[in-house]
């Protein structure tokens, strides 16, 4: 058996639509079809997935704060794909966000005014940003691969962060534990409803991100480089436009938006610089970024249905005793989905069986 | 001097994962697919191998089962890339990221338990030479496995026809097809042998190297051995000396860590990554050079053309 492709005449605009629908179901089924090989009743472990999570205001509330941070990421992540500047150290820019952004109030715990939080959150995109500008350098410079570079600094900011948690930047009255000073109130990002649930507003910078960097792609001449130099990078040089400007651009906006997702999680949901912050969210991302169709817009609906994977995994372990790395399975496995189900909007494809397609021609 | 044999036989044994992963890669590559996978691949190679080995008791069939896993796993990789034509950056990210879900979660049970390393060679007398004896009688089986890899890999690609006719897809997919080779399953084969290779390199790490399961156990290794792809131009032999360079400096900062020289630590465990940094930045500094070296196909899906 094999698979041919036909190149349609024009792009599919239902699939268009449908494709990320169809991976949904797809990771459904793989999931159910999970679930029973581990002995569990497929429908009740999809309902404590995926539907009980939602039946909560507090995991509501959760699902804003797992959310939010996919979101902006996975904005900046999209404007990089677009421009075919492949940045997967979203996670080393989070966490170098998180890191300067933190130094407020680490080293200067008096300093509260309703200047601290803003410049934390300043801090936090230059910290995403520089961390981001080094591969765009190295690409432009010294054209060296972004993909190897960027997340080779994801490993090093990492270990960095770990050093600062439990050397310099550790409370010295912790008792010797990792994990700087608690923040002081100044310095939190508010919940938006304290008497009902953590949801802090990161949730809103991440709407608003959304919103204006969808407005520059769609509205602005930048907006249209971008669309060109990753459509057709020829046509773009033809016209003007300069792929190491974009790559700067592209690298340095989805830095910035990591690093402000980096300082958002730790100064909203965490309250602490701690030896680590991020259970994966810029590598979680990319898939985010993906089911999004690397649309800002789209990045909003596909940052909360991946939000619900964490949930769902930690829901799943409480209540059927199945590892929450079930959630990890399904970020992967829906990513597959989504990448092999946009196969169908420029191709038709057909099933061939192999003997039965001997006709004239041949099939090469 | 017997210090000098331990150490040359330590930074063997870290490289010895980095070469064979590299080498699998490497194959992939020459056909013309960019396999972003190496890491997700090798970390179900590692925990399959390790399952395996444990519920069998054998674990020669624990490092069976991580290669038939690599390429098993690495088929998914295939079908979507190569089938479906989709975006092979993207297809081979969500494959490290599967594999590393899949991984955590076929692993939990295992976490703790004493694995079963996979016995050295040993051979009376000739083991026990001075200074070379068990650097050259004395290792593990998948280290010999990894000369040997190297060396076939090396006389396949450029000393027999399917390599030139491999070379020639990695090339100029296009003109491969017009002369009638089936570039779809030519790739096919390949992108299973780098995933064989991948498993059998997450085997060699927790069969031999750590004898034990822990998650994430292959710590961004895989990514080291795409970056030595490049860093050694897509040569077999260039590949082989990487890996050992490689395997010098982690070993470099262990031994650091160990005698304390006032250094954190943590700092000490980034120099392997930001090694690769500055080894890719030095390769591929030459524009020119860096076109000439590279498949010319690489990462381009093919759909042909009927």
């Amino acid at each position: 058996m094999r698979i041919e492709l036909q190149k349609r005449p024009v792009p599919s605009a239902l699939f268009a639509v449908l494709s990320p629908f169809i991976a949904l179901g797809l990771t459904l089924v793989a999931g159910a079809i999970l679930f029973m090989a581990l002995g569990k009743n497929p429908f009740d472990a999809l309902y404590a997935f995926f539907i009980e999570p939602l039946t909560e205001m507090w995991s509501i509330h959760e699902l804003t704060v797992k959310a939010a941070p996919l979101i902006l990421i996975a904005v900046g992540l999209s404007v990089c794909y677009r421009s075919n500047n492949w940045n997967i150290g979203a996670e080393g820019q989070f966490i170098m966000g998180g890191i300067l952004g933190s130094l407020v109030p680490i080293l200067m715990p008096g300093f509260q005014s309703w200047l601290t939080l803003p410049l934390m959150l300043l801090l936090g995109m230059v910290g995403g940003a520089a961390w981001g500008a080094i591969p765009a350098f190295l690409k432009t410079r010294f054209n060296t691969n972004e993909i190897l570079t960027s997340l080779m600094l994801v490993y090093t900011a990492q270990l960095f962060l770990d050093w600062l948690a439990r050397g310099v930047l550790r409370d010295p009255n912790g008792n010797n534990f990792p994990g700087s000073i608690r923040f002081p109130q100044a310095a939190r990002l508010p919940e938006i409803l304290p008497s009902q649930g953590s949801a802090h507003y990161g949730l809103l910078l991440a709407i608003l991100a959304a919103l204006m960097v969808w407005f520059m792609l769609r509205f602005t001449l930048n907006g249209f480089e971008v669309r060109v130099l990753g459509a057709n990078p020829r046509a773009g040089r033809f016209a003007g436009f300069s792929q190491t400007r974009m790559t700067f651009f592209a690298f340095l906006l989805s830095g910035a938006l990591a690093g402000l997702a980096g300082i958002a999680e730790v100064s909203g949901a965490i309250g602490q610089l701690r030896e680590t912050i991020s259970p994966g969210y810029g590598f979680t991302a990319i898939i985010v970024a993906f089911l999004g169709r690397l649309s800002p817009l789209g990045a909003i609906a596909a940052g909360f249905m991946l939000a619900l994977t964490y949930l769902g995994g930690e829901a799943a372990q409480m209540t059927l005793g199945i590892s929450d790395k079930v959630g990890r399975v399904f970020q992967g496995l829906l990513l597959f989905f989504v990448l092999g189900c946009d196969t169908l909007i420029t191709y038709r494809v057909r099933l061939v069986w192999r003997k039965a397609a001997a006709g004239a021609g041949g099939q090469a | 001097m017997d210090i000098a044999q331990n150490i040359l036989l330590t930074i063997m044994t870290a490289a010895t994962p980095l070469l064979i992963a590299a080498i699998g890669e490497l194959v992939v590559e020459r056909s013309g697919v960019l396999n972003l996978g190496v890491e997700g691949m090798m970390v179900i190679g590692a925990v399959c191998g390790f399952a395996a080995t444990l519920l069998t008791g054998s674990p020669w069939l624990g490092m069976l089962a991580a290669i038939v896993a690599g390429a098993l796993i690495s088929l998914l990789f295939g079908v979507l890339t190569l089938s479906l034509a989709a975006n092979q950056v993207a297809t081979g990210l969500s494959l490290t990221l599967l594999g590393l879900g899949l991984s955590g979660m076929i692993g939990e049970s295992f976490v703790g338990s004493a694995g079963i390393k996979l016995p050295s060679l040993s051979i009376p007398g000739l083991s026990e030479i001075p200074l070379v004896g068990r650097l050259v009688f004395g290792q593990d089986p998948i280290f010999y496995l990894s000369l040997l890899l190297t060396f076939g890999v090396a006389w396949f690609l450029f000393r027999t026809r399917a390599g030139l006719t491999l070379r020639a897809i990695g090339d100029n997919h296009a003109s491969a097809h017009a002369l009638g080779i089936d570039v779809i399953r030519i790739r096919y084969l390949a992108v299973m042998f780098g995933g064989a290779c991948a498993g059998l390199a997450g085997a060699h790490l927790s069969l031999v190297y750590t004898p034990q399961w822990v998650e994430n156990m292959t710590a961004g290794r895989g990514w080291i051995a795409l970056a030595l792809v490049v860093f050694a131009s897509w040569r077999p032999w260039r590949v082989l000396g990487g890996a050992y360079l490689f395997g010098a400096v982690s070993i470099g900062q262990l031994h650091a860590q160990a005698l304390g020289i006032g250094v954190p630590s943590q700092f000490l465990s980034a120099l392997p990554y930001l090694a690769t940094v500055v080894v890719l930045v030095i390769i591929s500094r030459d524009r020119r050079l860096t076109l000439m070296n590279t498949p010319a196909s690489l990462g381009q899906p093919f759909v042909p053309d009927r």
